[in-house]
């Protein structure tokens, strides 16, 4: 189980100087699509047996995103990191996963379609591309016998299955996250985390800078609903879109 | 500098974000060789301006989807350099497998390229952008809606190249689309509906305007939330979808950072909201400030007056 510590999605994001400013981020949690992946992989655990590696690259403050997995019922906890790993490029990033999945010895990767940070969705067909499996990406939902996943196509959505090993991209699924209960916080507690580096190369991408968003000039505010005639001329006439 | 687009199909044709692709290629002064994936669309890319070649990648593989069969086949296909895709679900697989097969990087959602090779792309769904100095090959994937298209008018050479990939994901089942609409990331016009619409039979006000103008429906996150008969698939957000049509119509949505992350580029962005402190209003052209109940009837009305 891939997981990231993101930014709450409700987070303001600033930059100071030329980088986002983490210090101003008073709120961090898991990613919601791995979190939509976690429960799959609960669940596909309950049905079939078996145990759970969580895995994450990240800082210390990354710890909590694994504890909060282990109070859930993960079992082993892996942080990956190393000082100095503060901007990684795609291929240390994959690097550095595939080392973990491969030492734990898998047969299937659950994750997130894509962080809510990065929003690249790079991460786990990489990763799936260096152990030599399968990935099938931005899984609606799942059936644990089988296994079966549906993703969306062009017309639908299809129903698929992989033989293991195999990694497995979430979307957000319809099945309802469940919450700790008091053993599993108890538990977690007490977990222990694995952390571990490794030797990942070279950047070949290097931050130039943050900024933020060109802000938009101001917009054009009317009052009540008699001004729709005179926004639909100004689309059609000013704006040109319709 | 060599480059090398991926072609996007779409309904067995090409898909428009190709002639983007085409275009972002030639800012980067490069006459780009065009792969198209079992051969879909390969006349009509040979048609683009600017191109100096197209190859149909053709083989077994490309008759069901299998991400790592196909960059098998399309990396074997490509030469070196840098490789350019849509950043669509498929094409952010396909980059993401040939970056790793090659060992170089990849970059998805890019909305800036300048020779360097300087590639900008937003960071917290756009709520801060990134911009990157790439030393070597790679591979990336850009957004819809941000190149400028190169037109018709070209006549590149034409090959076929047969290749093959490793097809290790069965499909068991097709399962058809609740509904025929547009899907919100490949419109050029959305009109979304947040909880402010009160009912989810609501939306069929949305739905009637849509049908009217060609657009897709849309929904806030707390829309979908809120309501079992509002799908995720509907979602614009940064749990959603990310979204750039030319309008976007906001409609009892107040504007969350997260909802505003998704679409926060659209070129042009009407609000309708009862609420003149809502902060869709900060990002909207146009802010009506109404409820729907008085403002979607005048609005259907208006719209079917043009032609």
């Amino acid at each position: 189980m891939l997981l990231k510590q993101v930014p709450d999605t409700n987070a303001r994001i600033t930059v100071s100087g030329d980088r986002v400013d983490e210090g101003s981020i008073t709120s961090w949690v898991t990613s919601p699509y791995d979190e939509f992946a976690l429960e799959a992989a609960l669940q596909h655990k309950e049905a079939a047996g078996g145990s759970i590696t969580a895995i994450t690259l990240g800082p210390p403050r990354a710890d909590k995103t694994l504890k909060d997995a282990a109070a859930l019922g993960v079992e082993k906890l892996v942080r990956v990191w190393q000082d100095g790993w503060e901007s990684l490029d795609s291929i240390q990033v994959q690097a550095a996963l595939a080392e973990a999945v491969q030492a734990a010895g898998v047969e299937y990767v659950y994750c997130g379609k894509q962080a809510a940070d990065t929003n690249q969705g790079s991460t786990g067909p990489g990763v799936a591309e260096r152990i030599g499996a399968p990935c099938i990406v931005e899984i609606t939902d799942f059936d644990v016998s089988g296994p079966t996943f549906v993703r969306p196509t062009a017309n639908g959505s299809e129903k698929v299955t992989v033989a293991s090993p195999a990694v497995l991209t979430f979307s957000k699924t319809t099945t309802e996250l469940r919450r700790p209960n008091v053993r599993g916080i108890m538990m977690a507690k007490r977990a222990v985390i694995e952390v571990t580096g490794g030797d990942i190369g070279e950047a070949q991408v290097s931050v130039v800078r943050h900024v933020s968003p060109a802000q938009k000039p101001a917009g054009k505010t009317f009052e009540g609903a008699d001004s729709v005639p005179e926004v639909v001329g100004l689309l059609r006439n000013e704006a040109k879109v319709i | 500098m060599e480059i090398t687009i991926i072609a996007e199909s779409r309904s067995g044709g090409l898909h428009p974000v190709t002639n983007q692709l085409v275009g972002a290629a030639t800012t980067l002064g490069a006459s780009p060789t065009v792969l198209c994936p079992g051969g879909f669309g390969a006349d009509e890319a040979a048609g683009i301006s600017g191109v100096s070649k197209v190859l149909s990648v053709t083989g077994d593989c490309f008759s069901s989807y299998d991400g790592g069969a196909w960059s098998e086949a399309l990396s074997a296909a490509a030469g070196s350099g840098v490789i350019i895709g849509a950043a669509t679900s498929k094409g952010r697989d396909i980059c993401s497998r040939i970056a790793a097969r090659r060992g170089i990087p990849v970059i998805q959602d890019v909305t800036a390229l300048s020779p360097g090779l300087n590639v900008t792309h937003p960071i917290y769904s756009g709520k801060a952008m990134q911009d990157l100095l790439v030393s070597g090959d790679c591979v990336l994937s850009l957004r819809a809606n941000t190149f400028p298209p190169v037109g018709g008018g070209g006549n590149a050479e034409t090959a076929t190249v047969q290749q093959s990939g490793d097809v290790r994901i069965a499909v068991q089942e097709a399962i058809a689309k609740a509904s025929e609409r547009i899907d919100v990331a490949d419109a050029n016009i959305i009109i979304s509906g947040g909880r402010g619409m009160g009912d989810p039979d609501n939306f069929s006000h949305l739905n009637a305007i849509a049908d009217q103008i060609g657009a897709a429906v849309g929904a806030s996150r707390a829309a979908v939330d809120t309501w079992e008969a509002i799908p995720h698939s509907m979602q614009v957000g940064q749990t959603g979808k990310t979204v750039n049509p030319s309008l976007y119509i906001a409609v009892g949505i107040s504007g969350a950072i997260q909802h505003l992350a998704g679409m926060r580029t659209s070129k042009y962005i009407v609000a309708i909201n009862k609420d003149a402190e809502a902060p869709i209003f900060k990002v909207a052209d146009y802010g009506i400030v109404s409820t729907w109940e008085e403002a979607l009837p005048i609005l259907a009305e208006e719209l079917g007056k043009l032609s």
